[in-house]
C-alpha cells in the first residue's frame, strides 16, 4: 500500500466523514457515515454526488473531428464518425481475440473527441491510443480536472439551480456549462441507471462546485460502495469483473453498442481488433452470455460463486461475476455467465455457497428500470 | 459483559446461559448487514467453530463459537431483519445463547476497558 494517490476532493471527503480505501491506486471514499444502504436509496430517490476523479479523462485531437473519429474506429467497434456533435456514446476497446480491453465513454466535442476510461485501465488505454491512433492524432491526458457525477431523480433540478441550460440536455448529450464560476464539461449520463450528469471540472474549482452541490438539501455524498450496488441493479458491467480481455461484447450482452455501420454489410464493417470473432458472434450468437441472476434465498452471491445446472453433482456451467445485496430490489442480485441454452429468464440454476447449492433464477436486466431523460 | 478479539460480546443471563453477539465496532466495520445465518439449536459446538454467517453489503464474515458448549437458542429476529445488527448490536440483536459447563470460562476474555484499548 505505497504511494496512494490523492485526488482534488480528498480533504472534502475526509471532512464529510468518508471511510477512505485504496482503489485502483487512489485513496477513495467507499462510504460516508450514512452507509452504503442509505447512500444507495438516497441516489435512487433524491440526488447523489460521486467523486469519480480517478477515472481517466483524455482529449483526442487531429486535423478535425472526422479524422480523429476514423482513427478511433480502428480501436473500437463503434460508430464514432457518425456520432452527432455534442453527443456521447458508450463503447469498448477490443483486442485481437475479440475480448474487451476496457469500456469507455466517447463524446463528439466538435473539434475533438473526449473520452473517459476506467481508472484501473487508464495507463494501458492511453498507451493503446498513443500506439493505435496514428501520428496525426494527439492524445492529451487531462490531469488538471476532477470528475463528479450527480445522479438521481433530483439531479436535474439541482444542476438547473447552478445553470438553467442543464435542463435542455437529454440522455447522452454533452455540453460546456459554467457551474459555480467554472467551465465544466457536462454529459447527461452516469453509472447508476438514474438520470444524472457527469461533470468534468477544473481541479482548482472542484471543491467549490462540490460544496455548492452538497448545499442543496436533495444532495448527499455517495461512496464507491453504493456506486457498485447502483450499477449492479442497473445491469451495468464493471470492467475486470463482468467483462475482461477474454469476454467478447456479444457474450457480455453489449451488441447494442456496435452500430449497424460497423457490422457485416455496413459501410464501415469491421476494421477493429477482433473483428473476425465479434462479427461472427453477432451473426451466430455466442456460446455463453451474461445474464441477470436472482438468488432465491436471502444470502447474497458474490463474484466467483460457481453456477451448476443441478442441485447436486456435475461440473459448474457458469460463474457469478458481480453480486451482492440490491437495496432497491430488497434482496440479493447478481450477474454472471451461463451457456446460451440456459439464459432464458426464469431458468433455474444453482449457486454454491459454503458447500451448499441454492437455487438462482435467470432474470431480465436491469433489475431496476432505467430512469433516463431521453 | 466480556469481549473477544473477534469482536464478539458475551454475557451470562439470569438462566446461566451465555448470550453472544457482535460489538458496535464490528457492526460498524461490517457496514449494513443484509443476511444472517444462525446455527441450529441443540448443536454441540467447540470453541472456534464457525457457526454464524453474516453478510453485509460489503462482504461475508463468520462468527465463531467463543466457548465449548451447546447452542440452545438463536435469535430469529435478526434473520428476518438483519438491519437490527447495525441498530442495536449490544442489545436486541444478540445472535445465540449457549449452555456451557463452567461460566468461569468467560473470565478468559477481555472486560470492557481492555476491549476498548484493543480496538484503539
Amino acid at each position: 500500500m505505497t504511494d496512494l494517490m490523492r485526488l482534488p476532493l480528498h480533504d472534502l471527503h475526509v471532512e464529510l466523514g468518508a471511510r477512505m480505501v485504496p482503489f485502483a491506486g487512489y485513496d477513495m471514499p467507499v462510504q460516508y457515515s450514512a452507509g452504503v444502504m442509505k447512500e444507495h436509496q438516497h441516489t435512487r430517490t433524491r440526488a447523489g454526488l460521486f467523486d469519480v476523479s480517478h477515472m481517466g479523462q483524455v482529449v483526442l485531437r487531429g486535423g478535425d473531428y472526422a479524422q480523429v473519429a476514423r482513427a478511433m474506429e480502428a480501436l473500437v467497434p463503434v460508430n464514432i464518425a457518425g456520432l452527432g456533435e455534442n453527443r456521447q456514446r458508450y463503447g469498448f476497446f477490443t483486442n485481437e481475440g475479440g475480448g474487451i480491453e476496457d469500456d469507455l465513454m466517447m463524446a463528439n466535442r466538435g473539434d475533438h473527441l473526449f473520452v473517459v476510461v476506467n481508472a484501473a485501465c487508464k495507463d494501458a488505454d492511453i498507451a493503446l491510443m498513443r500506439a493505435g491512433l496514428g501520428a496525426d492524432v494527439r492524445v492529451e491526458v487531462i490531469e488538471d480536472r476532477a470528475l463528479l457525477a450527480l445522479q438521481g431523480p433530483e439531479a436535474e433540478a439541482v444542476l438547473v439551480g447552478l445553470n438553467p441550460a442543464a435542463a435542455e440536455m437529454r440522455f447522452m448529450d454533452v455540453a460546456t456549462l459554467e457551474l459555480a464560476g467554472a467551465e465544466c464539461w457536462v454529459s447527461r449520463s452516469g453509472y447508476t441507471g438514474e438520470d444524472g450528469f457527469e461533470i468534468s471540472v477544473p481541479a482548482d474549482a472542484a471543491e467549490t462546485l462540490a460544496c455548492r452541490l452538497l448545499e442543496h438539501e436533495a444532495v448527499a455524498p455517495i461512496g464507491l460502495g453504493a456506486r457498485d450496488s447502483l450499477r449492479l441493479e442497473a445491469g451495468l458491467c464493471l470492467y475486470g469483473h463482468d467483462i475482461d480481455s477474454e469476454t467478447s461484447p456479444i457474450e457480455a450482452g453489449l451488441s447494442w453498442a456496435i452500430q449497424k455501420v460497423r457490422r457485416n454489410g455496413g459501410a464501415r464493417a469491421g476494421g477493429f481488433p477482433g473483428a473476425e470473432r465479434i462479427l461472427q458472434e453477432l451473426e451466430d450468437g455466442a456460446p455463453r452470455k451474461r445474464v441477470g441472476l436472482r438468488p432465491q434465498g436471502r444470502a447474497p452471491m458474490r463474484e466467483g460463486v460457481e453456477l451448476f445446472a443441478e442441485e447436486a453433482g456435475g461440473a459448474p456451467v457458469g460463474v457469478i461475476t458481480s453480486g451482492g445485496f440490491g437495496p432497491t430490489v430488497g434482496g440479493p442480485v447478481a450477474m454472471g455467465y451461463l451457456p446460451a441454452e440456459r439464459t432464458a429468464p426464469g431458468t433455474t440454476v444453482f449457486g454454491e455457497l459454503r458447500g451448499k447449492r441454492h437455487p438462482v433464477k435467470v432474470a431480465e436486466l436491469p433489475f431496476v428500470p432505467a430512469n433516463f431523460k431521453r | 459483559m466480556k469481549f473477544t478479539e473477534d469482536h464478539e460480546w458475551l454475557r451470562a443471563d439470569d438462566n446461566g446461559l451465555v448470550v453472544v453477539g457482535i460489538t458496535e465496532h464490528a457492526s460498524s466495520q461490517l457496514g449494513d448487514v443484509v443476511f444472517v445465518e444462525l446455527p441450529e439449536i441443540d448443536t454441540k459446538v467447540a470453541k472456534g467453530d464457525e457457526i454464524v454467517v453474516i453478510e453485509s453489503v460489503k462482504a461475508a464474515s463468520d462468527i465463531s463459537a467463543p466457548l465449548d458448549g451447546e447452542v440452545v437458542e438463536v435469535n430469529e429476529a435478526i434473520v428476518d431483519d438483519p438491519g437490527k445488527v447495525n441498530e442495536d448490536p449490544l442489545g436486541e440483536a444478540w445472535f445465540f445463547k449457549m449452555k456451557i459447563d463452567d461460566l468461569s470460562a468467560l473470565d478468559d476474555y477481555m472486560d470492557e476497558d481492555a476491549y476498548k484499548d484493543f480496538v484503539g
